[in-house]
């Protein structure tokens, strides 16, 4: 096998394991803090993919584009927090599901109001264009390789965030006795506004970063958000460590299987069947994982719990 | 029951009977197909309400097991239709009892290794993992081309039942009538049984289930397998009503909509599936056809239903619920 | 001396550098009360959730009816006769009293796969259900969501629960808890007939319903027993009378 095509799909596997990341993060960070499981999450993913798009159009510049995208994914996780998502923290989980599932209903078709039936396109900024050679004699997007960089700044920033300021110290209290911080004269409810944003913006600025690479349209978030979850619950809900390691093992396993699973079935099977079983089989692998971890570890490989 | 949930049960299932009798009157049958996708969307979310309602657990998953009782009876048909025989030569076959007795028993199998590892876990894992396995299986129904891939599979013909012109929307209806009225006897003798007594101490103190000797796992996992089961058989019937058998069956949207059905209805209760469905294919009709963007006001709707009326239709019509 | 029904050897569980319990060994033998005290955090709860089977013990062995209990989890420590109340009361808050009794006499009989057949119409479950709510006299309130009991009667439905099953011992933890003076007084003299029933493991914070009640009492200290003995042994003990009862005394 060609070790380029190898290094190809594995550096792949790590910049969606990236993307991953960025949602799941913020998914478990606000599961952490403040117990809330949200459905919503891909719609922000959503909304800094089209806020992206859309300025990059009118101002030519993907940059700013990818601030806006920042912005305006911050700030609906600031205005959905505050109208909505505040009323469910004490209800079960159930309903947060219920409601948040409403709010993908309402987000998604706002914004096919707002925006129309037809995908937007986002260009990759010139600064990132080409490819840059892999070891091997290959070749490889140099944007792809700018998202790996950037996730793995963005891990750093939030180990940072996390670990160093007087935010993240607030809201690893808050992961561990909600009621003490309050009763310490935190205002928890202006902390819990920003985490929202701070996940929100992760999301948004996922979508963004994305959207250059593939379309920008009206339920692109759902499939993402899945993921996501599937790498939170291997990682463990509430660990952002967790988030890290389970999103790069989601996808690298994912990549590699679809590039490989046909291959290797190849040396059994006549190609054309080979082809499709590999297929159908590499659909399936991430969560053939996902059951083979949880059947060792229900609580995913670092729970806050455990 | 109260007196008020009887009286809310009998003004839901006149308004439903009130809808065939409309059809023929007005000469409409586009309302009788409405009526049966109401039945039909009531049954699947009476299987799951076993599970969610009975049991609290809230599977975002039975998607997975509507669209395989769809596809069961999609693949059935159309391999009879083309006389090819099925896996180790078995014959395929056109009867919709007999796909019925395969998609409940495909779904049986399926549900049993997901149920046991899902409910290793509980609360947001629980929600989680289920809708992943669900996911799964629309990413192998999608990617898998022999039945269609992401074009999903037509039906030439209904199923064929015994003695009933399947065909024809009027009997149709009844025969799904038939199988909701099935399910709601059933749901109701789980929920009086001993086996519905242990699962619902398991949705408000599994503590307490441990403490007295029952293992809340295997009551769970009989109520996951058997609320799989019933979804199925709905999913039978849909890919039947539509003549179709889509991947959209199989989506997470399915699977979100038919925990909204059971929520918008009122959860826990008998007909709290049925009204949801009422509900919600009345929104649809009504709504779709005021404005393409009727999930648009779907969602505030739900919005407003879970922030204000938390005991759905049913709590605002029959007050809350008690229990004896 | 009898052999103990529950026996329990050396057993150490630690959270990180606490060590909630270091080398407990304690017995129950047939037809005794005995209590377990001590201040708080001296990890009495710690040690029930082992006993019961819902904390997995770092080392040491507990044995119920001459069976090691290691791998049996909190369902099957119950089914196996091991009956136990509460701290917090702990019941399906939706049912009424009976139904929650009625659930422990289906557990014991070994009978929750059945699907069809109404419970309400079940003699074999009501009948022996409401003979237990009689004998903790709660009759009258049969009918009553254990959500809408007072604090005393809920203390009342947990131990009938813990009757129907027909244990064969009983874990009480602080049953006393939250009741009057003579919601204590008749539950002391409920307990004292019980002990004919089947042994009892008592942890109370009243030390008179203790005093009252124990053949023998044990006294846990920072996850040690520091002293076991009858009642007047206990009172007369220097390490305990220190530990325990501090200068004050």
């Amino acid at each position: 096998m060609q070790l380029p095509l190898l290094l190809e799909q594995l550096l792949n596997g790590l910049q969606l394991g990236v993307m991953l990341f960025l949602m799941a993060a913020g998914l478990t960070l606000i599961f952490g803090v403040m117990g809330l499981i949200n459905l919503a999450h891909g719609s922000l993913y959503m909304i800094g993919a089209f806020a992206c798009a859309s300025v990059a159009a009118a101002t030519g510049s993907f940059w700013i584009g990818l601030a806006a995208s920042l912005a305006a994914a911050a700030a609906a996780g600031a205005l959905l927090e505050m109208l909505v998502i505040r009323r469910l923290y004490a209800r079960d989980h159930l309903d947060q599901v219920l409601a948040t599932f409403a709010l993908i209903l309402i987000l998604s078709e706002g914004t096919r109001w707002l925006f129309g039936s037809f995908p937007l396109y986002l260009d990759i900024p010139p600064l990132l264009q080409g490819a840059v050679p892999l070891p091997g004699g290959g070749q490889y997007q140099l944007y792809r390789l700018a998202i790996i960089g950037v996730g793995v700044l963005v891990a750093v920033g939030l180990y940072w965030l996390i670990a160093r300021t007087r935010l993240g110290m607030r809201i690893r209290a808050g992961e561990s006795d909600r009621e003490m911080i309050g009763a310490l004269g935190v205002d928890i409810s202006s902390l819990y506004t920003i985490v929202f944003a701070l996940g929100a913006a992760l999301a948004g600025f996922a979508g963004a970063l994305v959207g250059a690479l593939q379309s920008v349209q009206v339920g692109m978030g759902e499939p993402v958000l899945i993921l996501a979850f599937v790498v939170i619950v291997i990682g463990g809900i509430g660990s952002i460590k967790g988030a890290l390691v389970g999103a790069i093992l989601v996808g690298v396993v994912d990549t590699m299987g679809r590039f490989l699973l046909p291959q290797i079935l190849a040396l059994m099977l006549p190609a054309a069947q080979a082809g499709m079983a590999g297929a159908a089989l590499a659909s399936m692998l991430i969560y053939i994982v996902m059951a083979l971890i949880l059947a060792l570890r229900p609580r995913g490989l670092f729970s806050a719990e455990a | 029951m109260s007196a008020r949930e009887t009286a809310a049960n009998i003004l839901i299932v006149a308004l439903l009977t009130a809808i065939p009798l409309a059809a023929i009157v007005l000469d409409e049958p586009f309302y009788l197909t409405l009526a049966t996708r109401i039945v039909i969307l009531a049954l699947a979310a009476t299987g799951l309400n076993i599970a969610l309602g009975l049991g609290g657990l809230v599977s975002f998953g039975h998607a997975a097991f509507f669209g395989l009782g769809g596809y069961v009876a999609g693949i059935l048909a159309s391999h009879a239709l083309n006389m090819e025989p099925l896996v180790f030569g078995l014959p395929a076959t056109q009867s919709m009892p007999v796909i019925a007795l395969v998609a409940i028993a495909v779904a049986a199998l399926v549900a049993l290794p997901i149920g046991a590892i899902s409910l290793r876990t509980s609360g947001v894992y629980f929600i989680m993992i289920t809708l992943a396995f669900a996911q799964m299986i629309y990413y192998f129904a999608v990617s898998w081309p022999a039945y269609g891939g992401e074009d999903g599979l037509p039906m030439a013909l209904r199923n064929a039942f015994p003695l009933v012109n399947t065909a024809k929307p009027l009997p149709f209806f009844l025969v799904c009538l038939a199988v909701l009225a099935a399910a709601l006897v059933l749901f109701r003798l789980i929920r009086g049984s001993r086996f519905g007594a242990a699962l619902q101490v398991g949705r408000q103190n599994p503590t307490r289930l441990a403490a007295v000797g029952i293992s809340p796992f295997g009551i769970r996992l009989a109520a996951f397998v058997i609320s799989a089961m019933v979804a199925a058989l709905a999913g039978v019937l849909f890919a039947n009503l539509n003549r179709f058998a889509s991947p959209s069956m199989l989506s997470w949207q399915m699977s979100g909509e038919l925990i909204v059905l059971i929520v918008l209805g009122g959860k826990d209760r008998l007909l709290g599936p049925l009204a949801g469905a009422m509900l919600y294919v009345f929104f649809e009709y009504t709504l779709g056809g005021l404005t393409e963007r009727w999930q648009f006001f779907l969602g505030l709707i739900l919005l407003g239903v879970m922030l204000f009326a938390r005991g759905g239709l049913l709590g605002i019509l029959a007050g809350r619920t008690r229990h004896g | 001396m009898a052999e103990p029904v529950l026996e329990i050897r050396d057993l150490r569980k630690s959270f990180g550098a606490l060590k909630a319990t270091d080398g407990v060994s304690l017995d129950l033998r047939p037809g005794e009360i005995h209590a377990l005290i001590g201040p708080n955090g001296a990890g009495k709860s710690t040690l029930i959730h082992q006993i019961c089977g819902s904390i997995p013990p770092d080392s040491g062995t507990i044995r119920f009816l001459g069976r090691d209990m290691a791998g049996i989890g909190m369902a099957g420590r119950a089914g196996l006769g091991l009956g136990r109340s509460f701290q917090v009361s702990s019941l399906a808050q939706e049912f009424s009293a009976l139904r929650n009794v009625m659930l422990a006499v289906q557990a014991r009989q070994g009978s929750s796969f059945r699907f069809f057949r109404s419970v309400m119409g079940d003699r074999a479950l009501t009948d022996p259900a409401r003979a237990m709510l009689e004998r903790v006299g709660l009759s009258a309130r049969a009918d009553v969501p254990a959500a809408s009991l007072s604090h005393g009667e809920r203390r009342q439905l947990e131990i009938a629960v813990a009757l129907a099953l027909e244990p064969k011992i009983f874990l009480l933890d602080e049953p006393m808890a939250g009741m009057g003076p003579e919601g204590s007084k008749n539950l002391t003299k409920f307990l004292d007939g019980l002990r004919r029933e089947a042994p009892i493991l008592l942890v109370e914070h009243d030390m008179d319903a203790v005093f009252a009640l124990a053949d023998r009492v044990s006294v846990l200290v920072y996850g040690r027993v520091i002293a076991t003995g009858s009642v007047d042994d206990i009172r007369r003990d220097a390490a305990v009378r220190s530990a325990y009862l501090g200068d004050a005394v």
